[in-house]
């Protein structure tokens, strides 16, 4: 259902995209601009904390990601803010539950708020959103579907979601509520979005297994044995694709996919794409528009197999 | 899926005859294995206070052993010795030297939430992991683990500058660990990405970690963060090594 608060929103791309998610970033503003959906960059953002900087000290990371909060509400008046990476996202997420829940929180973020010299963020002034909801509540699946003109075909594609997008569940109170909701345990918007799109999602027990991307490069080995189960796991249900809406998740299975190769003899065939660029391609974008060529994961044969582009 | 937890017997502590005999009845055999009994006196009563004072194990006190936590574990379905529920119920117990055995597998914890996601109580079993890795580094029992120095590395950059360039960090935490940049995995890797990137973008990218990205007037927020941050950092020290630092503390061995 098309939800008109969802069409223009405040867009957190945070550092990731700015970097090694360079495509994700790419992608999500071609197909948002090929959807009619308006995003306006935070103005002068800083980094959300990511999975590091709570491990120096947990408010300090609160309050990083509501200083993004409070300039998209207080100085640019928006209501939504949209974060395509799973970082960014949980970290928001995490921010509004704590400043909701925990007076220390609360008074740590005013003090840094002032003296840093910005509006203090309250609990309740934006919602936070992910690239996923962006579409799937800003335009729908059945709209998608009439607007896709270069059908997926059939290409079968693995869905993987990641750790952060839905744990732990206390901070994402609007999933989990029947019928229509994203689900924590079993998630499925990007599973529906690209359903609209043509693909054939296949069933695929591995969504929400973690890549060990906290430690991708500081326990390495772990990692590698984390991605190559996913890879693995994702090629045995038959995915030629594997689907993702995190960078981290994303460079994270890049990475060890060829590591996996290299250290371990591990080879896997599968192709890393952003679920928005699949997407783009089915709203007619080029491959190149949408980055599929940036990708170490080149899936462009994957796609010209299909004669999808 | 079942917990398989035999591996917390150590092979130290099991007793086997060949032949035994109790109060006249031949217990030989599969019967003659015992874990021997013992007395634990180096009970350190305040562990699960100093632990608990740190960021993220505030909630260690409620744990009632159910084991989601290991159960659900992404690091303990490939590394069986990975253990939460029993490293929480060491620390509950006063256990300092039993946990300390297991410091080099603590910091290992990928942070994927399974266990916050699964626990019944609200431990915060994630959260649990890092306190427990951090007291580890403070008491000096473990030297600055790679997690450690990669948090660090990521950590100052936000800190100072309001954002991170990854590749700076991946630069920054192989010089600390002191790895050398041209791993063969990754060069391998590298050549891939390059094979697709358009050459203004890499040469955007290259240019990113020499002109470091800034948040603009970061000024203000990089001081009140200094500060807030330090203020802590001694306050974790303080809780955990007492008021006589010098008398809690462990060398690295």
């Amino acid at each position: 259902m098309a939800e008109k608060k969802y069409q223009k929103v405040a867009y957190y791309p945070g550092c990731a995209l700015e970097g090694s998610g360079h495509a994700y970033n790419k992608s999500t503003k071609a197909v948002g601009k090929a959807l009619g959906l308006e995003l306006e960059e935070v103005d002068n953002w800083n980094c959300c904390g990511a999975m590091e900087v709570k491990n120096i000290d947990p408010k300090i990371q609160t309050y990083l990601s509501s200083r993004v909060m409070s300039i998209a509400a207080n100085e640019m008046k928006h209501d939504v803010v949209m974060a395509p990476c799973n970082g960014c996202y949980h970290n928001l997420k995490k921010a509004e539950y704590d400043l909701a829940h925990d007076e220390g929180s609360r008074q740590v973020v005013d003090r840094l708020s002032s003296k840093a010299g910005h509006e203090t963020y309250q609990a309740g002034q934006i919602e936070t959103i992910h690239a996923l909801d962006w579409i799937k509540d800003g335009i729908g699946e059945e709209e998608l579907a009439k607007r896709v003109k270069n059908s997926l075909k059939g290409l079968k594609i693995a869905n993987y979601y990641g750790c952060m997008y839905t744990r732990p569940r206390h901070i994402f109170p609007e999933k989990d509520q029947g019928p229509g909701s994203e689900s924590t345990s079993k998630p499925h918007y990007m599973d529906d979005l690209l359903a609209a799109a043509g693909a054939e999602n296949v069933d695929f027990a591995l969504k929400t297994a973690c890549c060990g991307g906290a430690h991708t490069l500081s326990d390495a080995d772990t990692s590698t044995k984390l991605v190559a189960n996913i890879l693995r796991a994702a090629e045995e249900a038959g995915a030629e694709v594997i689907a993702t809406e995190c960078p981290t998740c994303h460079t994270g299975l890049e990475m060890h996919q060829v590591r996996a190769e290299t250290n371990f003899g591990i080879k896997t065939n599968v192709k890393v794409m952003y679920f928005t660029q699949l997407l783009g391609v089915a709203l007619g974008l080029s491959p190149k528009k949408v980055g599929v060529h940036e990708n170490a994961s080149d899936g462009r044969a994957a796609l010209k197999a299909r004669q999808i582009a | 899926m079942p917990i398989h937890e035999k591996n917390l017997i150590r092979p130290e502590n099991l007793s086997t005859h060949d032949n035994l005999v109790i109060d006249g009845v031949d217990v030989s055999g599969d019967w003659s294995t015992f874990i021997k009994t013992r007395v634990v006196a180096d009970y350190n009563e305040n562990l699960q206070e100093e632990i608990g004072s740190l960021p993220g194990a505030e909630y260690i006190h409620r744990c009632w052993q159910c084991g989601s936590c290991t159960n659900s574990c992404t690091v303990n379905a490939i590394e069986p010795d990975f253990n939460p529920r029993h490293w929480i119920y060491l620390i509950r117990m006063g256990f300092e030297s039993e946990l300390v055995r297991d410091k080099d597998l603590i910091w290992k914890c990928v942070s994927c939430n399974k266990c916050t996601y699964a626990c019944p109580r609200d431990v915060v079993p994630e959260g649990v992991m890092k306190a427990t890795a951090h007291w580890l580094e403070l008491k000096g029992y473990l030297d600055r683990t790679p997690s450690t120095e990669f948090d660090e590395e990521f950590a100052n950059q936000v800190i100072r500058t309001g954002k991170i360039e990854d590749g700076r960090v991946m630069m920054g935490f192989f010089k600390r660990t002191g790895q050398p940049l041209m791993q063969p995995w990754l060069i391998a890797f590298v050549k891939k990405m390059f094979a697709g990137l358009p050459l203004g973008w890499m040469m955007k990218m290259g240019f990113a970690t020499v002109i470091h990205p800034r948040t603009k007037g970061w000024g203000p927020a990089h001081a009140a963060i200094a500060e807030y941050a330090k203020e802590q950092e001694e306050k974790h020290i303080a809780a955990v090594r007492g008021s006589h630092p010098e008398a809690a503390f462990h060398t690295a061995d």
